[in-house]
């Protein structure tokens, strides 16, 4: 039962997107362990990952991937309420409660997931603008989510972030960053704080496919490889950089191999066991050894903003072709009642409870009030010297002194 | 006094009676009944026009190819072919280094950065690069051809990273031209003329009015004078100087402020290097009052430069401080856009307190 290996740089837009689930459950049968009880946790279940892991100059990891029922029910919980999250989102800013600009993550979870579980809330994430479910893998409240981007006083910024700056200090998550590419010389240097600092963590900093193309990711690799810093760039690759396909913007689309110098591992990013397994291995080699690119090969059913269709530049059949074979909620899914650890029901109801916690959350966000209007003056410098601009032409400015 | 027949955003006829700009050759009487176009459509028939009279110039840029995120390019890939329209990746340093490159050839490269508040990376290159070429090569070589395209300003909801102004810090480099339109007429006659002068241009486009702003814009080929600023209404109690978007905001302002007897002379800068001081210093001898108007942060914005050197021009006849009302100093806010916009009631509480100083 061979499996194809992902074309690393076909030109063809559709079918290489494509991988059916079902190839992995053949794997799985197997590889099955026999399960005492649906929810034993001390049970260890090996689960191969839809595709084995593509290198470049470094070994690739084992397919096999440990995991347990209680871990692959919270994968499936997590990841369920990513995505019912972004889609309130969505209704949200068609109902233009949520204004700005806000790039949806469905489609992606299983990155997110898949990286949580192989880290710890030491290590430091930052990742680009479609940060929502990366926010809450970090440990954000759903309420800090909706608050956030509606502008309101209860989110993680104050208010004065917006869907694009979403941050958590107190677990590593370095935000949410507007500026394409930005985000990955600022990775590098927190990788180079956590070596100094030497607690054996690392920094994971996500970009797309869109930001691969920019100078500043070439100039933060050599810096990283050069001073074998513990930082790992991961590229989510959804194909897409906004309006452009991958193959029109960039000559090599296999992301993994364009670190040369740096080592690369290619991941099936819909599959949430192989990214943990991958993010696992990363933070291994990184801590030894110094850079790593994972490309995570995934995709998102949204358009590229909630401005953006999706659909002037794919079809309607790859996404719902992609919906239909490779979406990772439904692969965990499949495997949870396959391997008996809970029944479509019992899924069912979690889903319920999850569309009544995101509606809660919602409502909750809805009452937080605006930021104090003298908010828009503090945190330009440091620490509360708040500067207030009064007079006819608000020229005259007025500042508070410690 | 000039016939105030025109409302902001709608223009009759092209012929302008101006009292106090010096208007050159360059226009042309409409000889085609006009049409009525929204800012992206004008822009679009002026990239139209520009391909099509000359045939090494150029369209590139982030997802251009399908019309681009304003639709300001759409039809050019089909028209012209992907040889001469064609999408970068997302590399704006690399875009406009590599525009510098095309035109050093003699070619017209119209590089399109997606929002201006992404040309920070390319910042180098137009400064040290596009800015200087002429210069450090003792005329041999030039990149006059290169024209760089950013939609720039408020757009309501946009946010730290959708809406910023960045004009001042490219008017503080010499050896390129800063041009920023207020109306799909003016767009389209300044974009041609941009397109076609022979230094590089940062062309700056309102993106708050690319929908909202309909006029009625000739179709043929017509270009607009550089570095000529415009009297859009004459006046003798207060001059005030703007650009862009925040013209029509100060259009409101001069009417209401015209309810309580205060006649406001307003000017359109057009291009903001090198920017013509003489229609300006006419209208202030005139007046003896100035008022700036921005969106960019005031400290440091292009309006302290024009400030400056007008007090240095008409010093004994200014009868009140020049008054900036510009947006706040603080990173453009998201939810607090309102506190942060230079509004129409601030500009006309400026306009009283300095009418009665």
């Amino acid at each position: 039962m061979a499996v194809s290996r992902l074309a690393s740089s076909s030109s063809s837009s559709g079918s290489s997107l494509v991988k059916p689930i079902s190839a992995a459950l053949s794997f799985t049968s197997s590889l099955r362990r026999s399960l005492s009880s649906s929810a034993d946790d001390s049970t260890t279940l090996t689960i191969e990952t839809s595709l084995p892991f593509t290198s470049h100059n470094c070994d690739p990891p084992s397919r096999a991937v440990e995991t347990s029922p209680k871990e692959l029910m919270s994968f499936f919980r997590e990841m369920a309420l990513m995505r019912r999250m972004e889609i309130a989102a969505d209704s949200l800013y068609k109902a233009k409660l949520i204004r700005g600009f806000c790039h949806l993550y469905d489609g992606q979870e299983a990155v997110a997931v898949g990286m949580e579980a192989a880290i710890t809330k030491k290590d430091c994430i930052i990742t680009a603008y479609r940060d929502h479910c990366t926010f809450l893998g970090r440990g954000g409240t759903l309420l800090e989510v909706f608050a956030e981007l509606m502008g309101r006083q209860a989110g993680c910024s104050k208010g004065k972030g917006g869907s694009m700056h979403f941050y958590k200090k107190e677990n590593g998550f370095y935000g949410g960053h507007g500026i394409v590419g930005a985000q990955i010389p600022l990775g590098c240097g927190l990788a180079f704080a956590q070596k100094y600092s030497k607690d054996e963590t690392v920094t994971f900093a996500s970009y797309g496919d869109g930001a691969a193309n920019q100078g500043q990711l070439f100039e933060a690799l050599n810096m990283a490889a050069l001073w074998d810093l513990p930082a790992i760039l991961v590229c989510e690759n959804n194909h897409y950089g906004m309006g452009t396909a991958e193959w029109r913007a960039a000559k090599s689309p296999a992301y993994y191999k364009r670190g040369d110098y740096v080592p690369g591992l290619k991941v099936d990013g819909m599959d949430v066991l192989a990214v943990k397994q991958a993010c696992k291995f990363a933070k291994e080699y990184a801590l030894k050894n110094g850079p790593l690119i994972l490309e995570m090969d995934t995709y998102r059913y949204h358009g590229h903003s909630m401005s953006d269709p999706g659909s002037t530049y794919r079809t309607r059949d790859e996404i719902s072709g992609v919906r239909q074979e490779r979406d990772p909620v439904e692969r965990v899914r499949k495997l949870l009642t396959s391997h008996d650890i809970a029944s479509e029901k019992e899924l069912k109801d979690i889903e319920k409870e999850i569309r009544k916690a995101v509606d809660e959350a919602i409502a909750q966000a809805k009452e937080s009030p605006m930021p104090e209007p003298s908010e828009l003056f503090t945190n330009v410098y440091v620490k509360g010297y708040g500067v207030e601009s009064f007079g006819a032409d608000r020229k005259e400015v007025r500042a508070r002194l410690p | 006094m000039i016939a105030s027949m025109r409302r902001f955003g709608r223009w009759v006829s092209l012929v302008s009676k101006r009292e106090f700009s010096n208007s050159s050759g360059f226009e042309k009487n409409a000889e085609q009944s006009p049409k009525s176009l929204n800012l992206y459509s004008a822009i679009n028939q002026a990239l139209h026009i520009a391909l099509e009279t000359d045939p090494r110039a150029y369209v590139f840029g982030e997802d251009v190819s399908f019309g681009g995120v304003f639709r300001c390019t759409t039809g050019l890939a089909d028209r012209f072919g992907k040889n001469r329209v064609f999408n970068t990746p997302l590399c704006e340093q690399g875009i406009v280094g590599f525009g510098i490159g095309l035109a050093a050839l003699g070619n017209r490269a119209i590089a399109e950065i997606q929002f201006a508040d992404y040309i920070y990376p390319a910042f180098d290159q137009i400064v040290n690069e596009a800015a200087k070429f002429r210069y450090r090569s003792g005329n041999q070589f030039n990149c006059g051809g290169l024209t760089i395209r950013a939609p720039y300003g408020a757009v309501g909801h946009g946010g730290h990273y959708h809406s910023q102004s960045p004009e001042a810090f490219f008017c503080h480099v010499p050896g390129i031209k800063v041009v920023i339109p207020r109306s799909p007429q003016q767009a389209k006659g300044l974009l041609l003329s941009c397109i076609r002068d022979p230094n590089p241009v940062v062309f700056f486009e309102p993106k708050w009015l690319y929908r909202l702003a309909v006029e009625d814009v000739p179709e043929d080929d017509y270009m607009l004078p550089l570095s000529e600023a415009e009297v859009l209404r004459g006046g003798t109690d207060i001059t005030l100087v703007g650009w862009g978007a925040q013209l029509s905001i100060m259009e409101q302002a001069c009417l209401d402020a015209e309810k309580d007897g205060i006649s406001c002379e307003l000017i359109d800068l057009r291009t903001l290097i090198p920017w013509d001081k003489d229609t300006i210093e006419t209208s202030v001898k005139k007046t003896g009052r100035l008022l700036i108007s921005h969106e960019a942060p005031v400290t440091g914005g292009f309006g302290a430069e024009i400030s400056a050197s007008i007090v240095e021009r008409c010093f004994s006849r200014l009868e009140a401080p020049i008054t900036r009302i510009c947006g706040l100093d603080t990173p453009f806010p998201l939810v607090f856009e309102p506190f942060y916009m230079p509004t129409k009631n601030k500009i006309l509480d400026a306009i009283k307190s300095t009418v009665g100083y």
